[in-house]
């Protein structure tokens, strides 16, 4: 679906993780893309203390015709992008319904609750089997693993950026990212990006056609 | 070059709200900008230093609100247009010069801009500050969306001018926080000239001096200027209806308050049933437009966040008008429809429209709803707040904690607002025991230190952060000095204003707009002011113990312990570690420790974790920030820190 339309209007996306995993980043570089294509674009984003090891969560909202509220209304998200897959549940239980899609790093952060104990935290194969039961496509993708081979933890943010572009629910493109990452970045550090897109792009292709 | 001073007209972009304003104040042609950090403010004045030379504009982070609003008063009196930035507990704190300047009235137009936080979701109250432009009678408007974000601000800064008045532009985190397209307008050419005229005859406030004299008269004037901001408002193009010329329900909203009621419309299918009025400008209300249209409707639902103000003004004007608009029905605050603590969402107004209008919906199908809430029960940590991995509070509160047990006399800390208010949460072992306003924990240990004869002997501790230090903790060490009370003020200094994303402040050599700043050293104020100075790194677990309880148990009178250590997300600091951390796990005895397992469930650095597969600690090499302060409080000296070369 690259004909420049939406499958929905507005399309909802929620981008989800853990403070300092780069998730609001992430979803204004995909807001400046789609706001380059010509859409509307509204992002809720809630930081501040969010910052210090809780979940933070960037709500989008995406229209050809005009803005709207920056906070989802429950049920209604249409893709939920999520850097840390536990972060993928709670946006499903309160945003989620059975169309919805999923992009997922399969990378745990542990709350404190877990790190000292007192908490456990599930098995990657119950999450995937929790998510798959509450939406209609799961990718899942190694993307901090990945971005660590690339050499920087930060560039799993990119990585599903690239997967979203490569599952086809959006109208957006590699120049596209381009264009809106060369706003900040140049040289060595705009190529590893583009790289880490490129891959994401490939990854969700890949799952697509499995 | 920055999006934010691009010239081209019609240009379009997604801005942040913040940026929004930043903007509409650029193409307002303001000449100064001076701010407090403060969530969701901050954005604003970081926004306007990056093109301040581009634009010849003077931007500064201010020692506090009080003295930012002075600044930006100063640039109004010399004829430039400014605007001053805040959270909502801002506003209070400079609310004593601003109740005295609307008074004076202004030259220049000037935008105080309070960036509020309804449901505090980055603050520790969720106050109102829209009561301040009724309680000073002065204007006030409030934007809905990124767009009006910008335009409201430039037409807000020309209306003061007009009228000579400041002018409050209220915010919230939906807003400012938020994102959206903007399109940009013309950009006039930079300020180039102040000056501040102040031979004129004594009560010219455009010529003579900018003076609170002859009260009755001066107030006079600002209601004559209220009156005619009313009648701006009439006609303002901020001030929008959409809906059936008839509508079984009005709704009248204002801020992000008015999305959610379109969002709420929409879901529900209620376009055809239901009006929104949304008012850009709530300060004075204008009068006729809100009367006209409640003429068209006997149903009307009032959206706002937090308390009831809109709600009050209409409720007041129909009591006066009721031959002209006939008995209404009033939903809101009062009637219970619309929550009156936290902020509002989509699901609230559906919630009061569903009610009003007798409709049926569910947001999810229960099968989905149980699906989830099983999974979330099966799966789903909670996620409590902790300090950052190499964050230098967790180890201050470390020694702090440990300190106060080893003096055994049952002290505790008086802290305020920072990071380190975490401390009331296990990630700072729960050591803070009061918090309330900026450098509040000094005046409340001040106070405590002075009860010694009515028998209490705990020990009290003030905390601070460096930034906090030089806004508003000065005075109440004086006071503690002064009155010989037994304190002790451990101020944490990280090097900024972390919390808020790394402002600087006094203490630095830098400000808004870089280098060149005149630092102040916190050390030398506190032995000016008389108090007993130490410093220590608080990466020093034994020094800083060492010390601190040294302090306690030596006579009476305030001392000050200065714990310095940058912040781990300082820009100097990210990415590059001190030491490479290692468990030996040989060495770790795991929940054989003594402390059973010391490290992951007492100190709980979310870089070391607990692997219960092997019953060892473990480094999460991701996560952790090699501050090597672990490997300290390891007793089986399992967890090594070997000095690394630091990498920028």
């Amino acid at each position: 679906m690259k004909n420049g339309t939406l499958s929905k209007d507005p399309y909802n996306i929620i981008i989800t993780g853990v403070g300092g995993q780069g998730n609001v980043t992430a979803s204004r570089m995909l807001g400046s893309m789609l706001v380059r294509k010509g859409y509307f674009v509204t992002i809720g984003e809630t930081f501040g203390a969010s910052q210090r090891g809780g979940s933070v969560t960037s709500g989008m909202r995406v229209s050809s015709s005009s803005i709207w509220s920056p906070q989802i209304p429950q049920g209604h998200a249409d893709l939920v992008v999520a850097l840390e897959p536990i972060e993928a549940i709670k946006v499903l239980s309160k945003y989620g319904n059975k169309d919805a899609k999923v992009i997922c790093n399969t990378r745990p952060i542990y709350s404190v609750g877990v790190i000292s104990g007192e908490q456990k935290y599930p098995a990657v194969d119950e999450i995937k089997k929790a998510i798959d039961e509450l939406s209609l496509l799961n990718i899942f993708v190694n993307a901090t693993e990945r971005a660590l081979e690339m050499g920087n933890p930060i560039l799993a943010g990119v990585i599903l950026l690239g997967a979203v572009d490569g599952t086809g629910v959006l109208p957006i493109s590699r120049e596209c990212f381009r264009e809106v990452a060369s706003e900040t970045l140049s040289g060595e550090a705009l190529e590893v990006n583009l790289r880490a897109y490129e891959l994401g792009q490939t990854l969700a292709r890949e799952h697509m056609g499995a | 070059m920055s999006n934010l001073a691009d010239p081209r007209e019609g240009n379009q972009y997604l801005f942040m709200g913040n940026e929004a304003i930043a903007r509409g104040a650029l193409e307002a042609g303001i000449g100064v900008a001076a701010g407090y950090p403060g969530t969701p403010s901050s954005e604003i004045v970081e926004s306007l230093a990056r093109v301040a030379s581009d634009r010849n504009i003077y931007v500064e982070w201010s020692v506090n609100e009080k003295v930012a609003m002075e600044v930006a008063a100063a640039a109004s009196f010399a004829g430039l247009r400014s605007i001053c930035t805040m959270k909502q507990n801002g506003l209070n704190v400079a609310s004593d010069f601003l109740l005295h300047l609307v008074g004076s009235g202004i030259r220049g137009g000037m935008l105080i801009i309070a960036c509020e936080d309804p449901g505090g979701l980055s603050s520790q109250n969720e106050g109102d500050s829209r009561f301040f432009a009724r309680m000073l009678e002065i204007p006030m408007v409030e934007p809905a969306y990124f767009q009006e974000a910008k335009d409201l601000t430039k037409w807000a800064l020309e209306l003061s001018e007009e009228l000579k008045t400041p002018v409050i532009l209220r915010s919230v985190t939906r807003l400012s926080h938020a994102s959206g397209n903007v399109r940009l307008g013309p950009l006039p050419p930079p300020p180039t000239k102040a000056r501040f005229e102040h031979r004129g005859p004594l009560l010219d406030f455009m010529t003579g001096p900018m003076i609170t004299g002859a009260v009755v008269y001066a107030h006079s004037l600002v209601q004559g200027k209220a009156a005619k901001a009313a009648e701006r408002f009439e006609s303002a193009p901020f001030n929008t209806y959409q809906g059936p010329e008839k509508p079984e329900l009005l709704i009248i909203t204002s801020s992000s308050c008015y999305l959610y009621s379109r969002e709420a419309i929409r879901v529900l299918e209620v376009e055809d049933r239901v009006g929104i009025l949304k008012l850009g400008t709530t300060w004075p209300l204008p009068q006729k437009l809100v009367k006209k249209h409640l003429r068209s409707t006997d149903k009307v639902l009032v959206v706002e966040e937090v308390l009831s103000f809109l709600e009050d003004q209409v409720k007041v004007l129909a009591a006066e008008v009721p031959d002209e608009i006939g008995i209404k029905k009033f939903f809101g605050k009062k009637s219970g429809s619309i929550p009156s603590t936290n902020e509002q969402n989509p699901e609230n107004v559906i919630g009061a429209l569903k009610s009003i209008l007798g409709i049926e919906y569910t947001a999810m199908t229960p099968e989905y709803s149980a699906l989830a809430e099983a999974h979330v029960a099966a799966s789903s940590p909670h996620r409590e707040l902790t300090f950052c991995a190499g964050c230098p509070h967790r180890a201050s509160f470390w020694s702090i904690h440990n300190a106060l047990e080893l003096d055994g006399r049952d002290g505790f800390v008086c802290g305020d607002v920072g990071c380190y208010t975490m401390a009331i949460l296990p990630t700072g072992f729960g050591t803070l025991k009061t918090c309330h306003s900026m450098g509040s924990g000094t005046g409340i240990a001040s106070g405590f230190g002075k009860l010694g004869q009515f028998g209490m002997d705990q020990k009290a501790v003030a905390v601070c952060g460096d930034s906090t230090f030089f806004h508003a903790v000065m005075p109440a060490l004086v006071n503690a000095v002064h009155h010989k009370s037994d304190i002790i003020l451990v101020v944490l200094d990280n090097g900024g204003t972390a919390m808020t994303g790394f402002q600087p402040h006094p203490g630095l050599h830098i400000g808004a707009l870089g280098s060149g700043a005149q630092n102040i050293d916190i050390a030398k104020i506190c032995e000016a002011i008389g108090a007993e100075v130490e410093i220590r790194d608080p990466f020093d677990l034994a020094a800083t113990q060492e010390t601190l309880l040294d302090m306690m148990r030596r006579g009476r009178g305030a001392k000050v312990l200065i714990l310095r250590q940058a912040c781990a997300l300082s820009p100097e600091k990210k990415r590059a570690k001190l030491f490479e951390m290692a468990v030996d796990e040989s060495l770790c005895l795991g929940e054989q420790c003594g402390c059973n397992r010391l490290c992951t469930r007492i100190f709980r650095c979310p870089g070391l974790l607990w692997n219960s597969e092997r019953r060892k600690a473990k480094l999460d090499e991701v996560i952790c920030t090699g501050c090597g302060v672990c490997s300290q409080i390891c007793p089986a000296g399992a967890i090594s820190a070997t000095k690394k070369n630091r990498q920028a």
